[in-house]
């Protein structure tokens, strides 16, 4: 892989993904043989917004390559709260780290930082944008349990604010998956999404319900509906109540479907699901350690 | 020019633009940072009866010679603008306003989270598409009221 930066899942080209997927399983497969590869590497971590498994899974990936962390720490305690810009905050911490992680909630700020750096900076979500670590775990799990190629997905919940949908639907484009997007009206795919897949030749095909399409699907990819996105609490309940699946409503499906979600849940999948053989989204979090190994090693200059 | 064109006095020196789309005329001078404190006279003509484009704008600003760089982003909102640089009264170059591959500092970004409108040292920077303007930073594109946007963004300066 030859990129600087890892802003955007636009990036990646099929021969990139299945290089970081690649390496990933062989960490997988022998953690140890990697346990000493970046000893002395360090990590700068700025996240401007919460987050668990992104922020602990790249610590994890780091420390697991013999590296170490350095993390800015909530922005309450850090001089952006005195009203330091993103441009002067990412030029000064370049000087601590081999590599920047970053989430930023303004859509585009990844992008930014990464022209005032010279360090490889890793987009760990910005606002409704990318997520395009996300995403590499994503497609490692479903290469895992379906395959990339003659793949039918149904993309479920949040598609116009969710970042790890966008992402995931335009590195899709670079294998042969027929796509399906379940939502609201509301919430449907946001224009710039759509005039990508179009762009890649990809037909967009849309529904409202999730009955008539389940059973032809081999991956479902669940995403949480935010109330945040409806003025109305009792708007968001009704609307929110029909993208949720439980154990009844996957008996119409393939037996061998795989149901993911980038997690945390709320109750769009109910907790009958997790027992079931569908259930990948542990499995999903879990992989997001030796994908993002991979990544950080092609980033640090694990090809050379 | 035609009679209706001459409604509008000739000028000595400087730029004519024309075939700008009606009620438009407004918008360029302010994309253009034209607004009088430079000291130039302009002229403008409203609603000009126009075989091409029905009704058109014009707009002559004296003294003052525009580049093609200068001009070009007036093809977001005037793609059939012709620019005529006069010198002695006499038309010395006559072109068309070309569509960028992408425009620089002249537009904000419609994303109200886009990172571009936030206190960073940072242009805004826009890939032209056949049918509107995508952010390089946020990649929302915009197509209706390119108008306004530009008009925004001359504002905050």
């Amino acid at each position: 892989m030859r990129h600087d930066h890892i802003t955007s899942a636009k990036q990646l080209s099929r021969a990139d993904i299945e290089g970081v997927l690649d390496r990933a399983s062989e960490i997988a497969a022998d953690p140890s043989a990697y346990a000493d590869r970046h000893e002395g590497a360090l990590l700068g971590l700025l996240f401007f917004e919460p987050s668990t498994r992104t922020k602990m899974s790249f610590t994890a990936a780091m420390k697991r390559l013999g590296g170490d962390i350095v993390d800015m720490g909530p922005v309450d305690s850090s001089s952006v709260k005195k009203g330091e810009s993103l441009a002067d905050t990412v030029r000064v911490v370049e000087g601590y780290a081999d590599a920047l992680v970053m989430r930023h909630p303004s859509e585009g700020s990844a992008q930014m930082a990464s022209e005032f750096i010279d360090v490889p900076l890793i987009n760990a979500g910005d606002g409704a944008g990318q997520h395009p670590t996300q995403t590499l775990l994503d497609l490692y799990t479903i290469r895992e349990n379906a395959g990339l190629d003659d793949l039918t997905i149904g993309i479920m919940g949040d598609l116009k604010y969710g970042r790890t949908v966008h992402s995931l639907a335009y590195a899709l484009t670079n294998f042969e998956t027929r796509q399906h997007f379940i939502s609201p009206e509301s919430l449907q795919l946001p224009r710039n999404v759509r005039y990508d897949l179009h762009e890649q030749g990809s037909s967009i095909k849309e529904h409202t319900e999730l009955d008539g399409i389940l059973p032809s699907l081999d991956v479902l990819y669940v995403t949480r509906i935010q109330q945040e996105r409806f003025p109305e609490e009792s708007e968001y309940r009704k609307v929110a109540g029909e993208y949720q699946i439980d154990a009844d409503t996957l008996a119409a499906a393939k037996e061998s479907l795989t149901v993911m979600h980038p997690l945390p849940r709320v109750d769009e999948i109910a907790h009958d699901v997790d027992d079931t053989s569908y259930a990948s989204y542990f499995e999903q979090a879990h992989n997001g350690v030796p994908v993002r190994m991979a990544l950080l090693d092609a980033l640090l200059g694990g090809d050379q | 020019m035609t009679d209706q064109e001459l409604r509008v006095s000739k000028i000595e020196n400087g730029t004519v633009i024309d075939h700008i789309p009606g009620s438009q005329a407004l918008n360029v001078l302010a994309i253009l940072g034209i607004d009088g404190t430079g000291g130039e006279t302009v002229s403008i003509g409203m609603n000009v009866p126009s075989d091409r484009l029905g009704r058109k704008d014009v707009v002559k600003v004296e003294d003052r010679e525009l580049s093609q760089s200068e001009v070009d982003v007036l093809s977001l909102i005037a793609p059939a603008a012709t620019i005529n640089i006069i010198r002695g009264f006499e038309v010395v170059e006559k072109h068309r306003v070309e569509r960028p591959d992408e425009v620089t500092g002249v537009l904000s970004c419609s994303n109200k989270h886009c990172i571009t409108t936030e206190d960073e040292p940072v242009d805004s920077r826009f890939e032209v598409l056949d049918d509107g303007v995508r952010c390089v930073y946020c990649d929302s594109i915009t197509r209706e009221d390119i108008a306004g946007e530009l008009l925004m963004a001359a504002t905050n300066g």
